[in-house]
C-alpha cells in the first residue's frame, strides 16, 4: 500500500477512510444523514459555534484536562516515564462529553428538539443526558439489558438528568443491539429527531465528527507535553472499543512519523476461547451499523456476540479510520483480556490512587507489559478515558466482594 | 465498472407487470423470510407461495441484525438462524422453487453483510444461477450503488431502490436513476410492521415518483389486511405484504418453536386471502 503524504486527511467526500467507513444506511436515513454533514460543514466554518464549543468545553467540561505524570508507577514498571491523560477528570468522568458537547450545539442549529443515543458502559448515555439537561432537550438513552445490570450507577446517573432509558433486549442485549434500536427510533422519528452518535464509527459523517470533537484531547497532549518535556512524546497508547478515545488523541500525531501509536482492543476472556471484542485481531471487513469495518462475523457474514468485562468494549465491530490506519500498519492494535485488565485496575488504583474505567485500564495493562521494555527517557503518554466508579460493582462481583454485605 | 443501462436488465419481474397491467389490476408481493421457522417447513411455504396467489416473492436472507425491521421480521430472521439458515441454503431453495416455477419473479431481501462477506461476485452469479430476479438490499442506498447494484446490474439482476417518504423531489432522480425492476416504497417512516399509512398519503407518494420514473411502484411497510392490500394495490402497482404474513408463522410455532400442524395451510390461506383483496381492489 502507498504510503499517504498524511494520515489526516480522511475521510473523502463519501466517508471513506480507504475502503472503510461509508454511508450504508436505508433510504429513510439517508436524507438525514446527509443533512447531518451538510449541518456540520457549516457549523465547522462558522467561528461562533467554534467559539460556543470551546466555551462549554473550558467551563463546563473543565478543560483542558491534565496531563499528569504518574511518578509511582514509572517508578514501579522501571522503564518509559509514563504520562496519563485525565479525561477522568472531566465533567461526567469521561471523554465521551467532548463529543456530547459539539454534537448538542450541532443538533441545536439544525432545530432538533428530541435526543436519541446508544450507549454500552453508560458513559455516553450520561454525557448525552448531561447535555440534554443543560440545554432542555429531552433524550432517549438505548442501552443493552446486560449493560444495565453492570452499570447500574450510570443507569441511575442517567435517569437522574431526565433521560429516558430504554432497555434492549434482543440480540446480546449490549451496545450492539442498542445502537439497532437507536437507529430504529431514527427511521421513525426522522422529523425531529437527531441521533447522538458515541463513538467514531457508524455511518459517515459520525465517524469523522466525533474524532474532531473529540481531537482536543491529542491537541491538548501535544500542548503540554512540549511544556513539561519539550518535545513530543515517543509513544501513545489508548483503549478502543469503537474508538473515540483513541482516535482523539492519536490524530493529532499521525504525522508525527517518530511517534509510535498503539491502540488496545478487549480480547475478553482470550482469542483463543472466542469470547472477546477483538474486531481487528480477529475479524474481517464488513458492513455493519453504516460503516465499512472489521467486524466479528461467522462464516455466513453474521455478526457474531462481542465478549468483554468493559461495557464500553464489548462491541463487535471498531470505526473505520482505526480499520485503515491498522491496514497501512500506521497505528498498532494489540489485544488485552479481562484479567489483565483487571489487574492493572487494581496497580493503578493502589500506586496512584486513581481508580480507572475498566476500559482504560486495558490500555493501561498494556503500558505494565510494554513501558518496562522500554528505555528511561521513552515518554509515553496513555489516555486514562474514564474514571472506574462506574465499575466498582463488577470488579467487586470479580473478587467475590459483595457490596454493602461482606465489604 | 462499466456503467450498465438499468432499463436493459431484464427479468421475470417486468414480464409479471406486464400481465399485471394487462390483467387491470396491481399485484401481490409476498415476503417471508428464508427457512422461517425451518428450513423445511420455510421451503414448503415459499413453494406454495404461487398457487396461493403470491404475484411476486420477496424472499428475506436472514440477518443477526435487521436495522430497518420491526420486531416481528426480527423475530423472522432469529427463528431462520437458529435453525441454522445461510445464505447459501436461501440460494439453494430458490434453485428448489425454480425447478416447479420458471415464471413467477423472486425478489431476494436483506442486508449487505452476508453478501459482501458471500463475495459480490460469486454472489451475483449463483443468484442468477439460481433464478434469483431482484434484490432489495436495504443498506445499500444509491451512494453505495457500486457495492452490489452496479455488479448486480451487470449480472442481469435487477436492483430495486427503496424510497421513503423522506425522499423528497431533489433526491428521487438519484434513487430511481440505476433503479430497475420495480420501485418499492416505503410508505412510513419507520420500521416494518410497525405503523400504517392513509391510502390518499400513499396514493399522493405514488404519484410524486410516477414523476420520475416510468418503473412499475410497489409499496410496502404495515399492510396487513387484505382490505389494505386491496386498498394499496388499487392505486399502486403492487402491494408488499411482509411483517403480518410472518406473525402467522409466529402464531402457529408450538411452544419449543416447531411448526404446528397446519401451519403451512393457515399461512398460505392468508395469502390467498390477501390475493383476492388485490384483486378486489378496482384500479
Amino acid at each position: 500500500m502507498n504510503k499517504p503524504n498524511t494520515f489526516r486527511a480522511g475521510p473523502d467526500e463519501t466517508g471513506h477512510f480507504g475502503i472503510f467507513g461509508g454511508r450504508f444506511v436505508a433510504e429513510t436515513l439517508m436524507p438525514l444523514v446527509l443533512d447531518v454533514a451538510k449541518a456540520y460543514e457549516e457549523a465547522k466554518a462558522d467561528p461562533e459555534f467554534a467559539r460556543e464549543k470551546a466555551y462549554y468545553l473550558a467551563q463546563y467540561v473543565g478543560r483542558p484536562s491534565p496531563l499528569y505524570f504518574a511518578e509511582r508507577l514509572t517508578a514501579k514498571l522501571g522503564g518509559a516515564k509514563v504520562y496519563l491523560k485525565r479525561e477522568d477528570l472531566n465533567h461526567t468522568g469521561a471523554h465521551k462529553v467532548n463529543n456530547t458537547v459539539g454534537q448538542i450545539l450541532l443538533a441545536k442549529r439544525m432545530g432538533k428538539t428530541r435526543i436519541i443515543a446508544e450507549t454500552g458502559a453508560g458513559q455516553h448515555g450520561v454525557a448525552t443526558a448531561t447535555v440534554c439537561a443543560l440545554f432542555d432537550i429531552p433524550c432517549t438513552i438505548y442501552m443493552g439489558t446486560k449493560d444495565i445490570e453492570r452499570q447500574a450507577p450510570n443507569v441511575f446517573r442517567m435517569k437522574m438528568l431526565g433521560a429516558e432509558v430504554k432497555p434492549v433486549t434482543v440480540g446480546s442485549c449490549s451496545l450492539k443491539d442498542a445502537m439497532n434500536e437507536a437507529i430504529r427510533d431514527w427511521v421513525a422519528n426522522v422529523e425531529n429527531t437527531y441521533f447522538l452518535v458515541g463513538t467514531a464509527a457508524g455511518m459517515h459523517p459520525f465517524p469523522m465528527m466525533v474524532r474532531d470533537f473529540q481531537c482536543v484531547i491529542g491537541e491538548e497532549v501535544r500542548e503540554q507535553c512540549l511544556k513539561a518535556e519539550g518535545r513530543l512524546p515517543d509513544t501513545l497508547v489508548a483503549c478502543i472499543g469503537g474508538g473515540s478515545n483513541a482516535i482523539g488523541l492519536f490524530h493529532p500525531f499521525l504525522d508525527d512519523a517518530d511517534v509510535r501509536i498503539i491502540g488496545t482492543e478487549a480480547a475478553g476472556r482470550g482469542i483463543e476461547t472466542g469470547k472477546h471484542a477483538a474486531s481487528l485481531t480477529a475479524g474481517s471487513p464488513g458492513v455493519l451499523h453504516g460503516n465499512r469495518m472489521y467486524l466479528l462475523q461467522d462464516e455466513d457474514g453474521q455478526v457474531k456476540e462481542a465478549d468483554s468485562i468493559s461495557a464500553g468494549l464489548d462491541y463487535p465491530g471498531i470505526g473505520p479510520e482505526h480499520c485503515w490506519l491498522h491496514d497501512i500498519g500506521r497505528v498498532e492494535y494489540v489485544p488485552v483480556t479481562d484479567d489483565e485488565a483487571l489487574a492493572a485496575f487494581h496497580t493503578l488504583t493502589r500506586l496512584e490512587g486513581i481508580i480507572p474505567a475498566l476500559e482504560s485500564a486495558h490500555a493501561l495493562a498494556h503500558v505494565i507489559k510494554l513501558a518496562p521494555t522500554l528505555p528511561k527517557d521513552n515518554i509515553l503518554v496513555m489516555n486514562l478515558s474514564g474514571r472506574g466508579d462506574k465499575d466498582l460493582n463488577t470488579v467487586a462481583a470479580h473478587m467475590g466482594v459483595e457490596m454493602g454485605v461482606n465489604l | 465498472m462499466n456503467a450498465v443501462n438499468a432499463k436493459s436488465v431484464v427479468t421475470r419481474l417486468a414480464k409479471r407487470f406486464a400481465d399485471l397491467k394487462a390483467e387491470g389490476r396491481g399485484g401481490l408481493v409476498a415476503f417471508v423470510t428464508a427457512g422461517d421457522p425451518d428450513a423445511d417447513v420455510g421451503l414448503e411455504i415459499l413453494l406454495g407461495l404461487p398457487a396461493a396467489g403470491a404475484d411476486i416473492i420477496e424472499l428475506g436472507m436472514p440477518f443477526s441484525d435487521p436495522m430497518a425491521d420491526g420486531p416481528a421480521i426480527q423475530a423472522s430472521s432469529q427463528r431462520a438462524l437458529a435453525h441454522g439458515m445461510t445464505l447459501r441454503k436461501t440460494l439453494d431453495q430458490v434453485r428448489t422453487f425454480r425447478l416447479q416455477d420458471d415464471a413467477t419473479p423472486i425478489v431476494l431481501m436483506g442486508y449487505f453483510n452476508p453478501i459482501h462477506h458471500y463475495g459480490v461476485e460469486k454472489f451475483v452469479s449463483d443468484a442468477k444461477t439460481a433464478g434469483v430476479d431482484g434484490l432489495i438490499i436495504v443498506d445499500l442506498p444509491p451512494e453505495e450503488e457500486a457495492e452490489l447494484c452496479l455488479p448486480a446490474l451487470a449480472g442481469g439482476i435487477n436492483f430495486i431502490y427503496l424510497t421513503a417518504p423522506t425522499t423528497d423531489d431533489e433526491r428521487l432522480p438519484r434513487v430511481v436513476e440505476n433503479a430497475s425492476g420495480f420501485v418499492y416504497y416505503v410508505s412510513i417512516t419507520g420500521v416494518t410492521g410497525t405503523a400504517s399509512a392513509a391510502v390518499g398519503d400513499i396514493e399522493a407518494a405514488v404519484a410524486r415518483i410516477r414523476r420520475h420514473t416510468d418503473l412499475p411502484v410497489a409499496v410496502g411497510f404495515g399492510i396487513t389486511t387484505a382490505q389494505a392490500a386491496g386498498d394499496v394495490a388499487a392505486v399502486a402497482d403492487a402491494a408488499v405484504v411482509g411483517s403480518a404474513l410472518v406473525n402467522r408463522i409466529r402464531d402457529n410455532l408450538d411452544a419449543g418453536g416447531k411448526a404446528k400442524p397446519g401451519l403451512v395451510k393457515e399461512v398460505l390461506g392468508f395469502v390467498t386471502e390477501l390475493a383476492d383483496g388485490v384483486r378486489k381492489g378496482n384500479k
